[in-house]
């Protein structure tokens, strides 16, 4: 498996450490309502298809890549930086 | 002030195994450069002494023995050269962190192929690019399609030099069987 790393270009797998549902990025404000938080925090969906999930380029770039890939036929559809040179006003 | 003495990492003297040498560079100043967001024109202009520029994702600058080196996401190391006072970036030394070693000759890349997740073929002088050696952090830089520096972290360099001579020698022994 590979994955096209927008700093790196494709790489192995053997690079990047799994952290888990793309839902991690969309947290919620302090005072949300406790569902909104046990939903963050515990509940994941499973799906047969698409998915998101969040990598880390540990042994590359170390950016924090937001993976689109779908688990049926592990077709990797998208790999985006989470936060774009653009957005950190960096330089990549 | 103590006057303290640098010293190489492994001081090992030069192997040459199927026409292919592993050595060890000399110590040099590494400096990491991490520019400040928005940095980027201020940085241009004060990297214009060094006659460097800062290099994009995956390539090395150089002029004369100074190397300005891609090193991660909005990072560098200048390596070999003093970085200028007031850089509008975070800098930090990180001279006695690393260990650099260098590969080179015709089966380097079949060596390199045991242990570094890169497809080396197309290899180019003046690329820089992050990647692992078997499990350690590396910093490969392509000096020639056939020769390598390989920088990783000091504390590991007995460790690289012996999967290094250990993939050498399996490299060898192959070429013996074909």
């Amino acid at each position: 498996m590979r994955l096209n790393c927008p700093h790196c270009g494709p790489r192995d797998r053997r690079e990047f450490y799994y952290y888990g549902a793309a839902a991690y990025l969309d947290r919620p404000s302090p005072d949300a309502p406790a569902q909104a938080w046990d939903d963050y925090l515990h509940n994941r969906d499973n799906p047969a298809g698409m998915t998101q999930d969040l990598w880390y380029h540990e042994q590359g770039c170390t950016a924090w890549l937001k993976v689109t890939r779908n688990t049926v036929t592990h077709e990797i559809i998208a790999v985006d930086a989470v936060a774009t040179p653009k957005a950190s006003g960096g330089m990549a | 002030m103590p006057d303290l003495i640098a010293k190489p990492a492994l001081g090992a003297a030069p192997l040459t195994i199927a026409g292919t040498t592993l050595s060890e560079n000399g110590a040099t100043q590494i400096t990491a450069i991490a520019p400040y967001p928005g940095s980027q024109a201020a940085l241009a202009q004060a990297l214009r002494p060094l006659g460097l520029t800062f290099p994009a994702p995956n390539q090395f600058t150089e002029h004369g023995d100074v190397r300005l080196a891609w090193s991660g996401r909005d990072q560098a190391f200048l390596i070999g050269g003093e970085a200028p006072a007031d850089l509008p970036a975070a800098v930090t030394d990180q001279s006695d962190a690393w260990v650099s070693l260098q590969i080179a000759g015709p089966q380097a890349r079949a060596v390199l192929a045991r242990y570094v997740p890169l497809d080396l073929r197309a290899a180019s002088r003046g690329q820089s690019l992050r990647s692992a050696l078997n499990h350690l952090p590396l910093l490969l830089m392509v000096e020639a399609p056939d020769s390598y520096t390989l920088m990783t972290f000091r504390s590991m360099a007995r460790t690289a030099w012996a999967e290094l001579h250990e993939a050498m020698i399996k490299v060898e022994a192959r070429l013996a069987l074909t």
